[in-house]
């Protein structure tokens, strides 16, 4: 599959690149730990990165063209049939390219490995933009909905235990995205989901109108997300004011501090070129490519035998 | 008071809801993409048996249950409760009938019985899984029929009726298998 993905991103003329796995800061995004540790018990803390985005991003906005990167990444309190604290990463970038194109990539790559492996040849494409999904599967509008309507409609649809949830605005969407949607998505094909709530955007840039959107989407195969992908947010008066809100959005919830990225910042106020970039988890693409059903089936040890 | 944090969620983990005490069955963790995790768990409701399904927010605390397994030997019964004794420290605690349930049926004074401690006290009793009992009542069977072809109800010394092969009769001791309350075999005295 690693030789399949390479001459992929080859015959494109997409640069490889690494860069480090250990850093100095850490991602802010409230939604994910990093593993913290001590390097020879200096007392300085180090962390191991999420996703080598911030890096990859400096690369860009130093004139790199575009690049790509397969690399372990880790997750702090992550485990279960598709989770696992220690996963391998697709993750790519394309200076230039709108969302759409980008998408029409990542169909072709997923295709191209998956041809290859010879399970499932000719996978079905469908689109499809956030707000539509949930307006017409789960009929309720998830720019406007009250929080009350999102928790009767989980309620309403028979997730276990939604009364009892205190959940905010977007913890109801994850919910019900999670429980009621995620499964039909992508049966027997991909589905790319676009276009995801201003709140939801990450590092994503946000297209202003009558509903401002998230310029993101993720794809799922079969019930799964393999892949999620931004037109990325160029704007770093933006990023560190969403930074911002992510440390405060820690602090609220009381999860670990951590240092934003200062080297990212200086990047993007020196100019990163308007970007479309995804990460692409590859354990998961395996267990599509094999019809493996928990994650340990594709990982040569498990963390708890690693 | 103890908590488990959602990330410490594993099978056989007890907690506390609603005022109850709850066995964890299963647990998955589920993430969208991005944003808010959740760990739905199968969990058994220690004092009813009920499982139910019940989904949170992964990061957040529950209490624990004041549960724990042990073995004790059941000593008498005095009408309403029935009697146990912890073998090493000689301690002695009842139970009433909601907690014993059907382990009433198999068990008689001196079996050892797997016994779960809720606050220090039994919650529920589970019989061995064989016991071996006396017959009190039964007909008589057909003599020469060694076969087991059919069978007929017995009551045993603990006044549960059990069927047996028509060969079996009053006074002897059987086996029975207490998870399905069948017979196993004839048996001798220990």
């Amino acid at each position: 599959m690693l030789a399949r993905i390479r001459a992929f991103f080859t015959e494109r003329a997409v640069m490889e690149v690494e860069t480090p796995i250990l850093s100095r800061h850490a991602v802010t995004d409230p939604a994910l730990q990093s593993l913290r540790i001590e390097p020879g018990g200096t007392g300085t803390a180090r962390w191991l990165h999420t996703s080598p985005e911030f890096p990859m991003k400096r690369l860009l906005a130093a004139g790199s063209g575009p690049i790509y990167q397969v690399c372990k990444v880790f997750r702090d309190d992550e485990r279960g049939h598709r989770h696992h604290p220690e996963f391998t990463l697709l993750e790519w970038y394309r200076p230039g390219f709108t969302l759409r194109q980008l998408m029409d990539e990542v169909a072709a790559l997923v295709r191209y490995v998956l041809d290859h492996l010879g399970h499932r040849p000719k996978l079905a494409e469908e689109r499809i933009g956030y707000r539509e999904l949930f307006r017409s599967r789960l009929v309720l509008d998830p720019w406007s909905a009250s929080l009350a309507a999102r928790r009767s409609a989980a309620i309403g649809l028979g997730v276990p235990g939604a009364a009892q949830l205190d959940l905010d605005a977007d913890g109801w969407l994850d919910l019900l995205l999670s429980h009621c949607l995620e499964p039909d998505l992508g049966r027997d094909g991909m589905t790319f989901v676009y276009d995801y709530p201003p709140s939801q955007a990450a590092l994503a840039r946000i297209r202003s109108g009558v509903f401002p959107a998230a310029e993101r989407f993720e794809l799922y195969v079969d019930g799964m997300e393999l892949a999620n992908g931004f037109q990325e947010l160029t704007d770093a008066a933006e990023q560190r004011h969403r930074f911002e809100q992510d440390l405060e959005q820690r602090r609220s919830r009381n999860l670990a501090a951590v240092p934003m990225d200062p080297e990212l910042l200086d990047a993007l106020a020196a100019g990163m070129p308007e970007t479309a970039g995804v990460a692409l988890g590859l354990d998961r693409l395996l267990m599509v490519a094999i019809g493996a059903r928990h994650i340990d089936q594709v990982l040569a040890f498990p963390v708890e035998r690693a | 008071m103890a908590t488990y944090k959602t990330n410490e969620f594993k099978g056989g983990l007890k907690i506390m809801l609603d005022g109850d005490p709850y066995s964890i069955v299963e647990n998955e963790f589920v993430k969208p993409g991005k944003g808010q995790a959740f760990n739905r768990v199968k969990i058994k409701n220690l004092k009813t048996g009920r499982v139910v399904e019940r989904t949170f927010k992964s990061g957040d605390s529950v209490e624990a249950a004041d549960v724990m397994d042990t073995e004790l030997q059941y000593l008498y019964n005095d009408g309403e409760l029935w009697h146990f004794m912890d073998q090493t420290t000689f301690e002695q605690l009842t139970a009433d009938a909601n907690a014993v349930g059907e382990a009433a049926k198999w068990i008689k004074e001196q079996d050892i019985c797997s016994v779960t401690l809720y606050n220090g006290e039994p919650l529920s009793v589970e019989a061995p899984n064989f016991v071996v009992l006396q017959i009190t009542e039964t007909d008589p069977g057909l003599k020469g029929d060694t076969s087991g072809g059919g069978g007929k109800p017995a009551t045993l010394e603990t006044g549960a009726v059990v069927n047996v092969p028509l060969f079996v009769q009053i006074d002897e001791l059987i086996k029975v298998d207490t998870r399905t309350g069948s017979y196993v075999s004839r048996a001798r005295e220990e």
